[in-house]
């Protein structure tokens, strides 16, 4: 089981709510991949408004409900939103973003450590949004962050875990748990990271604009449960070339 | 071939549009299969999607253009409407029906009517407000948009503006009242062109004009957007005027986003004929072409176009549409308001616009920002 911030979860499949094509495919995508967990740009939604497209089809009872910070671009900023989203009734769970660069939306990390360490001074459950950064995630697990949230690859960009070498040590030091976010196209990356040992993983892009994002979901879901699975039963090592080609050194010189 | 690896030290310049047109009219169908291979695109590789030869090879750059938008965008697709403030215009552009020497009725909202104004548009559902006027700043300038930001932006996501240049320090004092964007068109880079058609008026500075982008940024805007108004000088050369403006300004302003319209030119008040003819096969091929140039881009397609077109451009690269527009100050409350600044072409409701859009798969976007992102002052 998968806790975070003394709560557990049995899915360990995050589910972005953004870039689909209605809120009606989105919920029923949500529904297909079994998560738990469902996190909402604050800037997309009206938490103030019983009719929001989004929020009128997300049952609070069945998803916990983490709104992030998408578009803030410094800590002023980020925790402005946290704030409004709490008094709107958002409750303390946030997925922090803070992302100066609209182009990349790569996160600042200087201002994602300063947001954290003021939001959870003010009882916030952080889940920072950061490059692979394992220094960075050491930081703000010790500022109280409750997850850290390292980047396979930029957002929307379905790469894949291309900073598989970082998150590896950033896993290897963690305290809390290490949920991998953005970047993640297919569910081979998803079991990719899995299978290394992350706690989580997040996902959105990769279903909304899929031809069938329900059904994919489900592929996200099983990919999930597979990669975790093996790195529970143990995975053998692998090598790149076999064992008898492998060259070897002349020890003649031993006693 | 020129160089085209133009300066990022020095302030933006236009190009000479005799020198990039060796970068399109050169191109073969043999050099877009290569660019459309590529993740990355220089200003030559944008020539060439931009070429005649290009157009032929229409069909795969827009699922090159559909892919890329979908990545970065998903399958939403931004809602915004233009309020017109004011149809007062000091300057003579000879297209334009806010023109100075057209006998069009003229009028300035008042605060209170402008107000109305917005808070009719905000029971309509919108809440992406673009705030559009003529040059005339004695009637309407920073004061007032001051004033008006503050009474609305409450109640609105974000509100824009489409108005003449201003210094930098007007537009730090408008982001501060809660302005998060500001359009400004250069309507074309070519300096022959922009002479011509910008004769009198504060407009007929061009290199002020070319700068006012630049200085929206550096006030601290979110977003500022371009555009060239087609049909006035070589479309593919605007584009290519357009991606170097835009790679410039991410070098200088990486804070901020960035959007481009395509306005071609309509029926106005002058009856100006278009000097260039570009045909919607044309308007497509730039979307394409900047989109695959600058995956982040937005791009907008404004009821200038006619509902078919813009639906069935849906997905390809556009990312943001207007809606149930009205080009007069005043025509939401009443609308037969007269003195529009241009004939629109689609005049569906937001209603009937959202109703298409997830018609073909798409989620029709009316709140994608968040006044609460701006410190008030």
């Amino acid at each position: 089981m998968l806790t975070i911030a003394g709560r557990t979860f049995k899915s360990r499949l995050l589910v972005g709510t953004g870039k689909f094509s209605s809120a009606r495919v989105m919920k029923e995508a949500l529904e297909a991949s079994g998560s738990e967990m469902v996190t909402v740009a604050l800037r997309r939604v009206d938490l103030d408004d019983p009719g929001d497209d989004i929020m009128s089809v997300l049952d609070r009872e069945r998803y916990l409900f983490l709104p992030n910070t998408s578009g803030a671009r410094d800590s002023a900023e980020a925790v402005r939103l946290a704030r409004m989203a709490r008094a709107s009734g958002g409750g303390d769970w946030l997925k922090l973003e803070v992302t100066p660069d609209p182009r990349t939306l790569l996160p600042d990390p200087v201002e994602t450590l300063r947001a954290t360490e003021i939001l959870v001074g003010e009882g916030f459950k952080v889940l920072p949004y950061i490059n692979a950064d394992p220094i960075l995630a050491l930081k703000l697990q010790d500022a109280g962050a409750a997850a850290v949230m390292p980047l396979g690859s930029p957002i929307g960009t379905n790469q894949g875990l291309l900073t598989r070498f970082q998150v590896e040590i950033i896993i290897e030091q963690a305290r809390v748990p290490v949920i991998v976010d953005a970047g993640l196209g297919a569910p081979s990356h998803v079991a990719e990271a899995m299978e290394i040992g992350a706690d989580a993983v997040l996902v959105n892009t990769a279903l909304a604009v899929a031809a069938d994002p329900v059904m994919m979901a489900k592929a996200f879901a099983m990919a999930v449960v597979a990669g975790r699975t093996a790195f529970e039963a143990g995975l053998a090592g692998s090598r790149s070339r076999p064992e008898a080609s492998s060259p070897e050194m002349g020890l003649d010189f031993l006693n | 071939m020129p160089d085209i690896e133009f300066n990022k030290q020095t302030d933006f310049t236009a190009p000479d549009f005799r020198e990039t047109a060796g970068l399109v009219y050169g191109s073969d169908v043999v050099q877009v299969e290569n660019v459309l291979q590529k993740d990355r695109l220089s200003i030559r590789d944008l020539g060439v999607l931009l070429s005649p030869a290009a157009a032929q090879r229409l069909p795969a750059m827009a699922a090159r253009a559909a892919e890329l938008t979908a990545l970065r965008f998903g399958r939403a697709i931004q809602l915004y409407t233009p309020l017109y403030l004011s149809s007062f215009c000091t300057n003579n552009c000879r297209y334009c029906g806010f023109a100075v020497g057209n006998q069009i009725e003229r009028r300035v909202l008042s605060l209170d009517e402008a107000e109305r104004e917005a808070l009719l548009l905000a029971e309509r559902g919108f809440s992406h407000l673009l705030l559009v006027a003529g040059e005339a700043p004695a009637r309407m300038g920073v004061d007032y948009l001051e004033v008006l930001t503050g009474r609305l932006r409450g109640r609105f996501a974000s509100i824009s503006i489409e108005i003449q240049p201003l210094s930098e320090e007007d537009y730090r004092r408008l982001f501060r009242a809660g302005i998060t964007s500001v359009a400004v068109y250069q309507e074309t880079y070519d300096r022959d062109t922009y002479q011509k058609v910008h004769q009198a008026g504060p407009k007929a500075d061009m290199t002020y004009r070319l700068a006012t982008p630049a200085r929206a940024a550096g006030a601290g805007m979110r977003e500022v957007g371009l555009g060239a108004l087609l049909g006035l000088a070589d479309w593919r050369l605007e584009g290519i005027a357009l991606g170097m403006h835009l790679a410039w300004l991410r070098t200088h302003y990486w804070q901020t986003a960035l959007t481009v319209s395509f306005p071609r030119l309509r029926p106005a008040a002058g009856n100006f004929e278009p000097m260039v003819r570009v045909g919607e096969d044309d308007l497509a091929q730039l979307l394409f072409a900047l989109r695959i140039f600058d995956h982040d881009v937005g791009l907008l397609l404004s009821t200038r176009e006619e509902a078919r077109f813009r639906n069935g451009m849906l997905g390809l690269a556009p990312t943001r549409y207007s809606a149930g527009s009205c080009t007069a100050p005043g025509g939401y409350s009443n609308p037969d308001q007269q003195g529009e600044q241009f004939a629109i072409d689609d005049q569906r409701t937001i209603e009937e616009v959202s109703r298409d859009i997830r018609a073909r798969g798409f989620d029709p976007v009316r709140k994608d920002w968040d006044a609460v992102f701006q410190e008030v002052v």
